[in-house]
């Protein structure tokens, strides 16, 4: 029995954590950049979402505004990375290293309870009578669905055609007229965006926010593409990507839940994620390879065609 | 149409590697040339290209195009007025869209690109027009990857995309160099229809001396950053291939001949 509820409960932490997963995604496989400042944002959601609710703020209105905060964060990543000409990596870990003390202003001190306080989850459980962990589930489900139609029509549209052809060829869309320091720096804020609005979900639903919550989350994203696309593969319909991506994040949960029921230590936990991904990305590498290497054979077989001259020469 | 005065760009000023890619060039193209380009390695011929284009800045001189000066836009602003295709066939075209989603990104050149769908049915049928003009069969695969095709036909998609929307100049870096001679004589056979039709203003740079004396109505050959010899009409149908090369070693004082083999 413990293990089932570990599961539901880890499938639900995978759908609010997906979120982030799916803005790692926006920059990782979509502009083709390795942002780092996800680890940072994703706290500063968690932080903004926090303080707001514990003053009063109506729960839905302190996401929206954690999601702006993260808005900016991304931004502030899109100017080092494109009009100072800092690398991509090296801009994303200076935003993340510089959230870390804005987080702290933000809560003024590292750790803020939610205590006593009404969530989104918990006054939609008063409200309708629904057990809480149900309610976290379906909400969850509620948020990502709308998400992902959301993005799958902002990605079909003109400039987002332009965001995700800077990520293909940037010389290219730039002599067809696109500002590719404006595509990056939108696509990296609307990536920060999501990360930040999935910290203050996830805040909600653990009932505080923690200056360190988001150590770690590239590499939780990160695992939850790869596992993703290792299930799904890579020839997707988008909204079916974006979906991939959240199911990878609840796969990844559940894994963490299994493991942690099984008695592993939550000190191992990071170690455990970065195996993960690096066997996840390993994989298909080595499969890719061994194909390869499988379909070598000393003498081709002869082609129809061929086996047809040879008949011939002997006439 | 497009008029380039006292133009002129060093590369790494003040350092080992300065390199004046550019003298004080100095050209003016009526509405409707067709300019072809030649000259050995680091003539010029590219960055000229590459400064109408705006990719670097220039140090000194004007660049009016159609009333225009453009001296000072940026690149993606220039793009606008400009077509261009690269030598390289993988740099035109974006190889994880499909052949439908590149020529509409193309067809929005120049163009505000805000919340309205990149691409729609209307389009598509008139790319689908476009694309029969290649020959390629393109039109009837028009969601494929652009990956997936060959770079003869990538170049020859990125023909097309520099023309669908009408360019004031047309700008073509040799862009049948990476092509076997087959695919290339395809290409640049496409190139003379779609130039022709559209009654187009074109710069094309290229290596094959045949060529340019063949193609467009107007040549002009560079060496060290200068224009050394323009040539129009019927002047340039009677040139010989012998003749460019007399006038390359004329101008370079003799140590040209050792680049006869790679031009000839």
């Amino acid at each position: 029995m413990g293990i089932l509820l570990a599961i539901q409960g880890a499938v639900s932490q995978g759908v609010l954590w997906g979120i982030m997963a799916i803005g790692v995604y926006l920059t990782f496989r979509i502009l083709d950049v390795a942002d780092l400042s996800v680890d940072g944002s994703f706290a500063t959601g968690g932080s903004i979402c926090a303080v707001m609710i514990v003053n009063g703020m109506n729960p839905l209105l302190a996401v929206l505004l954690a999601t702006a905060g993260g808005v900016v964060a991304g931004f502030v990543t899109g100017v080092l990375h494109t009009k100072c000409a800092i690398p991509a990596i090296l801009a994303g870990i200076l935003t993340q290293l510089g959230l870390y003390s804005i987080n702290l202003h933000i809560m003024g001190r590292s750790n803020t309870p939610l205590l006593r306080v009404v969530t989104l989850f918990s006054a939609l459980s008063d409200a309708t009578g629904i057990p809480l962990a149900w309610v976290t589930l379906s909400l969850g489900f509620v948020f990502a669905v709308v998400l992902i139609a959301v993005l799958y029509w902002f990605f079909g549209t003109a400039i987002g055609s332009a965001i995700r052809a800077t990520g293909n060829n940037e010389n290219m869309i730039r002599s067809l007229g696109v500002n590719t320091n404006m595509t990056k720096i939108l696509g990296l804020s609307i990536s920060n965006g999501l990360v930040a609005m999935s910290g203050a979900l996830v805040t909600q639903s653990q009932g505080y926010a923690d200056v360190k919550m988001g150590i770690g989350a590239i590499v939780i994203g990160l695992a939850s593409i790869i596992i993703g696309e290792v299930i799904f593969g890579h020839k997707l319909n988008f909204a079916v990507k974006l979906a991939s991506v959240m199911v990878g994040s609840i796969i990844y949960r559940t894994i963490v839940a299994v493991v942690l029921q099984l008695g592993l230590s939550t000190d191992d936990l990071k170690l455990l994620t970065a195996v993960l991904v690096a066997t996840a990305l390993t994989i298909p590498v080595l499969l890719e390879k061994r194909r390869q290497m499988a379909g070598y054979v000393a003498v081709p077989k002869k082609t129809a065609s061929e086996r047809e001259e040879d008949s011939n020469a002997d006439d | 149409m497009l008029t380039i005065k006292h133009v002129s760009k060093t590369f790494n000023r003040g350092t080992i590697n300065e390199k004046k890619a550019l003298r004080d060039v100095n050209l003016h193209l009526e509405p409707g040339d067709f300019v072809t380009i030649i000259g050995g390695n680091g003539a010029g011929k590219s960055t000229m290209l590459n400064m109408v284009a705006g990719v670097y800045p220039i140090d000194c001189g004007t660049i009016q195009l159609d009333g225009v000066n453009i001296s000072r836009m940026p690149e993606h602003k220039r793009a606008a007025y400009l077509g261009r295709v690269f030598q390289d066939p993988m740099m035109g075209t974006a190889a994880d869209m499909g052949i439908q989603e590149n020529l509409a990104l193309a067809y929005r050149r120049g163009q505000h690109r805000g919340l309205g769908w990149g691409i729609t049915k209307k389009e598509k049928e008139r790319y689908a027009e476009r694309l029969k003009i290649l020959g390629l069969g393109l039109e009837e695969r028009m969601t494929s990857k652009v990956g997936l095709l060959s770079g003869g036909q990538r170049q020859a998609l990125t023909l097309l995309m520099a023309t669908l929307k009408r360019p004031k100049l047309l700008l073509l870096d040799e862009h049948t160099a990476a092509l076997d001679p087959k695919t290339a004589a395809k290409v640049l056979e496409v190139t003379e229809n779609i130039v022709g039709s559209d009654h187009l203003t074109a710069l094309m740079v290229t290596h094959n001396m045949k060529d340019a004396i063949r193609i467009g109505n107007r040549l002009i050959m560079m060496h060290e950053g200068h224009i050394i010899y323009d040539v129009a009409g019927e002047e340039k149908k009677k040139l010989k291939v012998a003749d460019l090369l007399e006038k390359f070693e004329a101008a370079s004082g003799g140590e040209f001949a050792n680049d006869r083999m790679m031009l000839s």
